[in-house]
């Protein structure tokens, strides 16, 4: 059952499924971003709603996914091991927040809106592109 | 409150979950944005790209299947319907935030899905404390844009 085909398969359908998400739940709009992330002006709780459904979801579903000791086409769980706190992490994370906010966009919805491309969406993913080359760089 | 907006976010927030759910359960990987495409488009794994290929696909074709479905499953903000908002800015700024928010989450380990779904959902403290940092950086920068320089628009 694990083979090549079935393992695609199954990452188009989990990439599908995450793109129907952001979809439907107006991610892939970056002024409902920006609207939950103003928190003196007009807010906008959609965001913590698609997070703590994700998140909620997620914790019970790798419960009972971990359960069963192995994935169905795989024959490990690859999970991150490190623990440290470290200033990458933090720094990267900081950067992020900063462009996030400058843009209402993240890697997700940024790519899930390809379909609705516009010159500035493609300078975004263009420059996110270069800035992953960039940090293998700094991080190598 | 907008309760239909809120609404499609529980939706569409359930949705992703069960992505997670579904690539950890099915080939035993985290469901990181960053991480699954930063990676197929940097390193180019060997023998690990197809599943990210196709993870790509469907990402993409999500959004597009919900506009040729149509029926107002969208939740633009106040644009009934529509699925695919409209950048916040021209092409300079999304240039900044685009580098900003590759070098942030390629040093990072991790963006909103891989830190902020899954970590948080494996209470994994390096995703709680990057998802910290990058909602506070986040939230800063939106209050300086909108607020200290944008005169609060």
């Amino acid at each position: 059952m694990s083979t090549p085909a079935v393992k695609t398969a199954a990452g188009y359908i989990a990439g599908l499924l995450f793109g129907l998400g952001l979809a439907i739940s107006g991610m892939t709009d970056p002024a409902r971003v920006l609207g939950f992330l103003d928190i003196a002006g007009a807010w906008d709780p959609t965001l913590m709603f698609v997070l703590g459904a994700a998140v909620g979801t997620t914790f019970v579903g790798y419960r009972l996914v971990f359960a069963r000791g192995t994935p169905l086409f795989s024959t490990k769980f690859q999970l991150p091991t490190k623990q440290e706190l470290d200033a990458k992490l933090l720094g990267g994370a900081a950067l992020f927040g900063v462009g996030w906010g400058l843009s209402g966009y993240c890697p997700g919805p940024a790519i899930a809106s390809i379909g609705g491309l516009t010159l500035p969406l493609l300078a975004l993913l263009a420059a996110m592109v270069l800035g992953w080359f960039i940090a293998q760089r700094i991080a190598r | 409150m907008d309760w239909i907006a809120s609404l499609h976010g529980l939706v569409g927030g359930v949705l992703i979950g069960l992505s997670a759910v579904w690539l950890m359960g099915a080939l035993g990987r985290i469901a990181g944005i960053s991480g699954i495409i930063g990676g197929l488009i940097t390193q180019r794994p060997k023998g690990d790209s197809a599943w990210r290929v196709a993870f790509l696909a469907g990402l993409i074709s999500g959004p597009l299947l919900v506009m040729a479905v149509g029926g107002g499953l969208g939740n633009v903000a106040g644009v009934p319907g529509a699925v695919i908002g409209e950048p916040a800015g021209g092409v300079p700024l999304m240039l900044l935030a685009g580098l900003l928010v590759g070098v942030g989450t390629g040093l990072g380990s991790g963006c909103t899905s891989g830190h902020g779904v899954c970590g948080l959902a494996r209470l994994a403290p390096r995703s709680m404390a990057a998802t910290a940092m990058f909602l506070v950086t986040a939230i800063a920068t939106v209050y300086v844009v909108r607020h200290v320089i944008g005169g609060g628009v």
